[in-house]
């Protein structure tokens, strides 16, 4: 049903992405702006401190904030270019529903009521779970609690899931199963004090840039870099020792260097004795994992694997960090599990300059995925399917227990019973799976399956155009709330200025449809603040608990870190958020003292055995294909694919290809190359580059359409936390025919288009566009 | 005269280009770095080098303005052409040793990085080094960075016969340092040409057989 109705260059020409250079009302001088607001950077998980230049209700460009303490001024250039997002000739302005002739514009009663009705009849229909919901982290911490109620009350389906799945949940499930608590174990000031730093499948440079600074600071203190990556990514060009290892086989050098650290008495014994369960059988699963045997599976020379885990066990203070590296396999919690077993088996955790974090790749993915719209968790972190959980979630709801959905399906998994007809209907809110999920050919089959699809978004994202209803929603700097930074830090988002045209809130939209559904009285919210008030009553007592936290502090304070549980007898108890107390100081480090989460109080390893990813090379696919980010675009592109500047660093995906490789297969630098697996083909072009290992190739995944190496990636999921195996598919490389390099080139212009708008066009002279 | 000093590191250069996007947010050159970054080779290396304009003592550049076009502070910052007088005759971008000015046709003038002098006049940071992730920007004073930072700051160069003294800062790392980016130095010999014959390196090895629990 959901079909895009228009070509593509006709989609292009109307709905972007459009490539925008200019501030609303052109460059300005040092002081030309109204107001600076004080806020945070929309992107990645680092949440930079950043003020908007404000002027006509425009954001019209950026000063540094130097006194935030996280990143003192520093930016990425997504965070300096942020703000050209408003004001874009992309802009969602009003609500549009689908024609056969393509979109146009209806009245807000008119596509909430429509919306409404789908919902009623679907559900009346397939039952309730027959209408899902999908979300997203870039959504500030209020409206992901919202959206979590919401779909479990007015939508009342189990089905809802949410981006962050694409992410870091394999982090989330390990650090759970290790430390009984889902977050980085330390502020990022801890790196500064330790000896030893331990990278793992994480390309800091360009995806979280400030820490590169962190770890700079530790370095001219004395401490030792090690790096693994199968690319010599920027910070691994100067690390201490790097290892090059083969993708999918992270778990392997992580169980032979604590082998080797238990072989050479480097275990810290009381620190094992007195605050950890399971190390026998772990010590067990190790027993065979010698260096030699990890060299032939990593490829990485066991001498090298010998002394990153002497450096590592020796030091006095370390800190492990990984990413999306280390967690986008059919292992991810595996590896995840591997690295807590390191930091446990040393005692390198719980203390200053130690720790295990993982660094969180999108802006709220830590915060959004705390309180509610994960498919399994109710807020504060809280098990849906446990009946103590539930029940203090509906005490505070004001529902009965049973009127909770149970555990839903994740994201992957929506998306695979859309395709075999069983949901029939989906909402979705900043979220852009045709992109970012693997298989896309899949996912755009599931897609146009649906009986009806409405979208919550800013711009028409690859997704959003399979949409039957468009509501135009709101920017990070159109609303007001908080976010949780990759650090734990809970900080706030300040409104710089109002939605244009008619766009409006999204929290205002949610409560709009939750009131058509017969459903308002749950959600009696005047202003996000009161969403923030019952969230802190939600989440007590929870292990995420935010109930000590509250607005005026996180600005005081530059941002508190959870958990914030109550302090006095009053507020344990307390039924209404204004009895709550705010004394607690927060969490910059987790378990002081040795003291975890679990109900046992200690750390546990958990054994792990050696496998191979999902799918492996062979005769026919013979070379490992592996994907990430570039430091110039976020996520899907959604947002970034449309300021020009960012495009032009680096405009289309390349394969990362070894002058080895590539000389093999006689390819040059620059040329046209089809990158195959089982799922379907792309055409690019090639960057031949040693920094990478010669078996295998790299491409970027912010690109839609027939750019996208999601097309080439597996559905495969990690059994815990269901996350995709983005980092490992078998694929093959060949020299592109004159055929498929048309292919090519059309999809490099059809990518984006030039703005063609005068160098003062701005926010108004867009409004006056549009109004009827 | 400001005891600021301006240090350029580019060990630590990340490519990120954030100091170029900044850069381009100033009014005066609306869109256009003034800041560049130098690439290695990239096939053979992620090494970058952001090159600013050096603020030499006693400036080539405008020694052979014949238009006496650019003009320098008290406090040593060398500025752009002068938009009335610049001829744009570009002796200036032929004769920098550093290969720093340019001429843009579109102004018909020689622009280049000032130190942004609308900010560091009033106290604030230069915009790139305010926002470089990995301080291989850094603006303090010569204490501060030798107090905090590794690496030895050198500040005099020579071009030939001529030697040059500059207000900004290169940074020469502290020993050795290794340029070669091939990631196969890094790797078990099995990429040898003889055993490259299938594509899979480990395709010849037999896994061994693990025991252990599972989670
Ligand atoms: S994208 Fe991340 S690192 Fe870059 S400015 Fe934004 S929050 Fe900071
Ligand atoms: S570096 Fe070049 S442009 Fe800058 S002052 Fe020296 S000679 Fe002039
Ligand atoms: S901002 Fe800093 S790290 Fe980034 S390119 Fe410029 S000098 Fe290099």
């Amino acid at each position: 049903m959901a079909k895009v109705p228009l070509t593509q260059q006709e989609m292009l020409d109307t709905y972007g992405p459009t490539l925008h250079y200019t501030p609303a009302g052109g460059f300005r001088t040092v002081e030309d702006y109204d107001r600076l607001v004080s806020t945070h950077c929309c992107f990645c998980g680092q949440q930079c401190g950043i003020n908007l230049k404000v002027k006509d209700n425009a954001v019209v460009g950026f000063e540094p904030r130097t006194e935030f303490p996280f990143n003192k001024g520093k930016l990425c250039p997504k965070g300096v270019k942020r703000y050209l997002q408003g004001s874009h000739p992309d802009r969602l302005l009003y609500p549009m529903k689908r024609t056969a002739k393509g979109y146009e514009r209806i009245s807000w009663e008119q596509a909430l009521e429509e919306t409404v009705q789908k919902i009623k009849d679907i559900q009346e229909k397939h039952g309730k779970d027959s209408f899902a919901m999908l979300s997203g982290v870039s959504l500030t911490t209020e409206k992901s609690y919202l959206v979590g109620k919401f779909a479990r009350l007015a939508l009342q389906t189990a089905n809802l899931d949410y981006n962050g799945r694409l992410c870091m949940v394999s982090a989330g499930a390990g650090n759970k199963k290790a430390y009984g608590i889902d977050r980085a174990s330390n502020s990022w000031e801890d790196i500064v004090k330790a000896r030893v730093i331990f990278v793992i499948g994480s390309n800091i440079a360009e995806c979280f840039p400030i820490t590169t600074d962190y770890v700079w600071r530790a370095r001219d203190q004395g401490a030792k870099l090690i790096y693994a990556d199968p690319r010599m990514v920027p910070m691994a060009r100067t690390a201490d020792l790097y290892l090059p290892l083969r993708p999918g086989t992270d778990s392997a050098l992580l169980m032979a260097m604590l082998h080797v650290i238990i072989r050479d008495g480097l275990t810290d014994e009381k620190f094992i004795a007195e605050h950890t369960t399971g190390f026998e059988a772990t010590k067990e699963a190790v027993k065979d994992a010698t260096p030699e045997w990890a060299a032939k599976i990593t490829g990485v020379p066991a001498k090298q694997i010998e002394k990153a885990a002497r450096w590592y066990g020796e030091a006095e203070t370390g800190m492990i960090l990984h990413a999306r590296g280390l967690e986008h396999h059919t292992k991810g919690v595996e590896n995840v599990v591997s690295c807590a077993n390191l930091a446990l088996a040393t005692g390198k955790i719980g203390r200053e300059g130690c720790g295990h974090s993982t660094i969180t790749g999108q802006g709220n993915g830590q915060g959004g995925r705390e309180h509610g719209h994960k498919c399994d968790q109710l807020p504060g972190n809280r098990d849906i399917t446990n009946p103590e959980h539930r029940k203090y979630i509906a005490e505070v709801w004001g529902v009965e227990e049973r009127e909770i959905p149970g555990k839903g399906l994740s994201a992957q998994e929506i998306l695979n019973e859309i395709h075999a007809g069983k949901i029939k209907g989906l909402l979705s809110i900043c979220f852009n799976p045709l992109v970012s999920l693997p298989d896309a050919n899949f996912n755009r089959e599931a897609l146009d399956k649906l009986e009806h699809y409405t979208v919550i978004d800013f711009f028409l994202s690859e997704t959003a155009q399979h949409a039957d209803i468009v509501l135009p929603g709101s920017l990070q700097e159109e609303d007001e709330g908080t976010t949780t930074s990759g650090e734990g830090r809970v900080i706030k988002i300040n409104q710089a200025i109002t939605p244009p045209g008619e766009a409006r809130k999204d929290w205002e939209i949610l409560l709009d449809i939750a009131k058509r559904l017969g459903r308002g009285k749950y959600f009696p919210y005047q202003n996000t603040r009161e969403i923030f008030e019952e969230l802190r009553l939600a989440s007590r007592g929870g292990t995420a608990d935010y109930s000590g936290i509250t607005w005026e502090r996180v600005e005081k304070e530059m941002g508190v870190f959870w958990p914030a549980p109550q302090t006095t007898e009053k507020g344990r108890k307390a039924l209404r958020p204004e009895d709550l107390d705010a004394n607690h100081p927060g969490t910059p480090r987790l378990f002081e003292g040795g003291k975890f989460y679990h109900p046992d109080g200690k750390g546990h390893f958990n054994a792990v055995a050696w496998r191979e990813s999902a799918e492996v090379v062979d005769a026919q696919y013979p070379i490992w294909l592996t994907t990430g980010r570039v430091v110039s675009q976020y996520l899907s592109g959604t947002q970034t694919r449309r300021i020009g500047p960012l495009v032009d660093q680096y405009p289309n995906p390349r394969m990362e290809i070894h002058p080895r490789l590539a000389q093999k297969l006689n390819i040059k630098d620059g040329e046209w190359v089809t990158v195959k697996t089982r799922r379907g083909q792309i055409t690019i072009k090639a960057l031949v580059v040693n920094t990478i290992r010669p078996d295998t190739v790299f491409v970027p995944y912010h690109w839609g359409g027939k750019q996208s190496i999601n097309m080439l990636t597996q559905r495969a999921l990690d059994p815990v936390s269901k996350i995709p195996e983005f980092k490992v598919s078998a694929c093959v490389v060949a020299k592109a025919t004159p055929e498929e390099i048309r292919e090519g080139e059309e999809a490099e212009r059809l990518a984006s288009k030039t703005e063609k708008l005068p160098l003062n066009y701005g926010l108004g002279e867009r409004r006056k566009e549009f109004s009827r | 005269m400001s005891e600021m000093r301006f240090f350029i590191d580019p060990i630590r250069c990340i490519g990120c280009k954030s100091c170029m996007q900044a850069c381009s947010e100033c009014a005066t050159h609306k869109g256009k770095p003034m800041i560049h970054l130098e690439y290695m080779e990239r096939g053979n290396s992620t090494q970058t080098v952001p090159m600013v304009c050096m603020h030499c003592e006693n400036p080539t550049c405008a020694a052979v303005c014949p238009a006496d076009a650019i003009k320098r502070t008290e406090d040593l910052v060398v500025q752009s052409s002068l938009k009335e007088r610049c001829i744009g005759c570009k002796n200036c971008v032929v004769s920098c040793p550093f290969g720093v000015p340019r001429y843009y046709p579109e102004m018909d003038q020689m622009m280049k990085c000032d130190m942004c002098y609308d900010r560091t006049s009033v106290g604030l940071k230069p915009m790139c080094a305010t926002v470089c992730p990995s301080e291989a920007l850094f603006y303090g004073t010569l204490e501060e960075f030798q107090s905090r930072r590794k690496g030895t700051p050198i500040n005099t160069f020579e071009f030939g016969e001529q030697e040059i003294k500059t207000r900004v800062f290169l940074v020469a790392p502290d020993g050795y340092v290794n340029l070669s980016m091939d990631v196969m130095h890094h790797l078990d010999g099995r990429f040898d040409d003889g055993a490259y014959d299938h594509l899979d390196p480990f395709a010849h090895l037999e896994a061994m057989p693990m025991s252990g629990g599972l989670l």
